[in-house]
């Protein structure tokens, strides 16, 4: 019971709590202590010495808008964008409350024929920029892997097609996600351009930037992967004479698997990254667009919210990774993973 | 007399390109008859495996010929079942997906009843019914190595290449094993080629001993018949005169070569001194 607890803690990526456990169950309650101190004490005390140190120093730096927030500042903008979260949903709910009252009489006094809803106008809060660009980090990443993985399979099954791409994908590899996000638009809006408005500002341009900047990074593990599969495991494949494609279904691709996801796992990361930026430029939604927004009212208060953003963006980076750390370890089967 | 099952004739194999070439293996003659078990010793590094592969088909020979019942080979070929050395299991796959790996590519035609029954009976064959959906990582080497014989054997193929299958166990695993593994080439009627560093593990086991003789290139020694009788008890061996003397023979005759070849070396050294002074 107390080990099987222990072995889910440390498969989710809860380690720090293992010794809390342990300690519940009196093993050696010093080293217990001693351990729980190294994993969860001296964080906290690090960002306890942040925030301080923040606190500090923000009343002294002058910015265009007044002085910098301090952490109490930030906390109180934080609470503020939540009241207007749930401001926002009552008023949502009562909207469509008050809509369905109206369809209902409408369908009453004219049957047969169909009520056209009216749409919900208000403003977007915070928790619908925070879904907005996790649905599109989420597609760009899957657009990412979805070429990546195929075109690294190629690349580490043939040094020919290595050789042929390869120029490519090294002069891809470094441009800047602002170089490549004005393309986006131009491209995905000249795609659109009769196809009416709606279609123009849609979450299309910040993933497909998503995508290019984030896939050499899933494509690169793939390859090397695929072409670090063990002879043994090749020869178990000539032996029972495989088909070359079963050859890499059933052998050379989970043989690579663990590869492939620690290349997912980079390719979020940048993916989240490279997000941000190109929501500021390219699209009017996402917490991109939102701090954009928040640094065109040039007053205080919205600077506080966005640094309020930056801490949800680090946040939700650090959680990406940590699911994706989890996911990789799940499919490396006893091989080490570095956190 | 009926014709042997692996023929082979001035075969030879080197690795690398001209320049830096090493001979591996030089002018192997040798005929391993149907339904024998052969056992080859030899020190490591001399060769062994890459005698394996050729007979796998996993290497083409340099020069030579190398014939199976009498055709050549060109290419694997899942009737010669090999046994690897590391067991060259799929570390993601479960004893039973191991085993189905071959069942499923062998048994296309049979439904998927049949071959779940098939791949059972050889998991059963090697005694591991109770870790069928274990992964390599939970089984120990003697139990992976019984994997790695459950997937040869369910080929059904006509004979068995083992490289080496038993020398990372311990020593009592490792007498378990040897016992199955008889067990098993009694039962199936199948021709084996052992490899092993134990001469001990070859008297008790084989029909016939091939030694190799030590350095590169190498080549092999006079074979030893083993007519002790069967089943050879591990305990009454070691007071056995007739085990004795052919442990003795056979590892006079692998020292001395090894001495012969040391005795090159040092000749070729001092007749590069005496050049060079």
């Amino acid at each position: 019971m107390k080990q099987k607890l222990i072995n889910v803690l440390d498969l989710i990526g809860f380690t720090w709590l293992i010794p809390l456990v342990r300690l519940a169950t009196r093993e050696e309650p010093g080293e217990q202590i001693k351990q729980f101190f190294t994993m969860v004490g001296l964080p906290v005390i690090g960002l306890v010495l942040f925030f301080v140190a923040w606190g500090v120093v923000a009343s002294n730096i002058k910015t265009s808008v007044g002085n910098l927030p301090g952490p109490k500042k930030v906390w109180n903008s934080a609470g503020e964008m939540m009241t207007q979260h749930k401001i926002q949903k009552d008023k949502r709910a009562k909207h469509f409350d008050k809509e369905a009252a109206r369809k209902q009489k409408y369908e009453e006094k004219f049957p047969g024929k169909t009520y056209e809803a009216s749409q919900f106008t208000g403003s977007p809060t915070i928790v619908d920029y925070v879904r907005t660009s996790l649905i599109t980090v989420f597609f760009g990443f899957f657009m990412a892997v979805l070429i990546a993985v195929p075109l690294g399979v190629l690349c580490g099954l043939s040094k020919n097609f290595t050789a042929a791409i390869n120029p490519i994908i090294q002069l891809c590899r470094p441009v800047s996600p602002l170089a490549w996000v004005l393309i986006v638009i131009v491209v995905v809006d000249g795609l659109f351009e009769f196809k009416g408005d709606i279609w123009r500002n849609t979450f299309l341009h910040a993933a497909i930037t998503v995508c290019l900047c984030s896939l050499w990074a899933t494509l690169s593990n793939t390859a090397l992967g695929v072409s670090a599969v063990a002879q043994d495991h090749l020869n178990v494949a000539r032996v029972l004479n495989l088909s070359p494609l079963k050859k890499v279904w059933k052998i050379i691709l989970p043989s690579a698997v663990p590869y492939i996801f620690t290349g997912m796992r980079i390719t979020l990361g940048i993916g989240w990254m490279v997000l941000i930026v190109s929501e500021m430029m390219a699209s009017q939604k996402g917490l991109g667009h939102y701090i954009d927004l928040l640094y065109q009212n040039n007053n205080n208060e919205s600077l506080a919210k966005i640094i309020v953003c930056i801490f949800i963006i680090g946040a939700i980076g650090f959680l990406l990774d940590r699911t994706m750390f989890v996911l990789q370890r799940a499919v490396s089967f006893g091989r080490e993973v570095s956190a | 007399m009926t014709t042997p099952i692996f023929s082979l004739k001035n075969v030879s194999k080197g690795f690398g390109s001209t320049e830096s070439r090493t001979d591996v293996l030089r002018d192997i003659n040798l005929e391993i008859n149907d339904g024998e078990l052969l056992a080859m010793v030899g020190f490591s590094g001399t060769g062994k495996t890459t005698l394996i592969k050729l007979l796998a088909g996993l290497e083409t020979p340099d020069s030579g010929t190398l014939l199976f019942k009498g055709q050549p080979i060109t290419g694997t070929d899942p009737k010669r079942g090999v046994i690897f050395q590391n067991y060259s299991l799929l570390p993601w796959l479960t004893v039973t997906g191991n085993v189905g790996l071959a069942v499923n590519q062998l048994y296309r035609d049979r439904s998927k009843k049949e071959r779940r029954e098939i791949i059972e009976h050889y998991i059963e064959m090697v005694g591991l019914s109770d870790a069928m959906f274990k992964r390599p990582a939970e089984l120990s080497g003697g139990m992976r190595q019984r994997v790695s014989v459950a997937r040869a054997l369910s080929a059904d193929p006509e004979c068995l290449l083992m490289d080496e299958p038993l020398s990372a166990l311990d020593a009592l695993t490792r007498a378990v094993l040897q016992d199955q593994i008889l067990e098993i080439w009694k039962e199936q009627q199948k021709t084996v080629v052992l490899i092993t560093n134990s001469v001990d593990e070859a008297i008790l086991m084989a029909d016939r001993i091939i030694p190799f003789t030590p350095g590169t290139p190498s080549t092999l020694g006079p074979a030893f018949k083993v007519p002790l009788p069967r089943p050879r008890s591990r305990r009454s061996m070691n007071r056995n005169d007739l085990f004795k003397r052919l442990r003795n023979d056979i590892i006079h005759f692998l020292e001395s070569e090894k001495k012969k070849t040391q005795a090159a070396v040092e000749d070729d050294r001092l007749l590069e001194i005496k050049q060079a002074s």
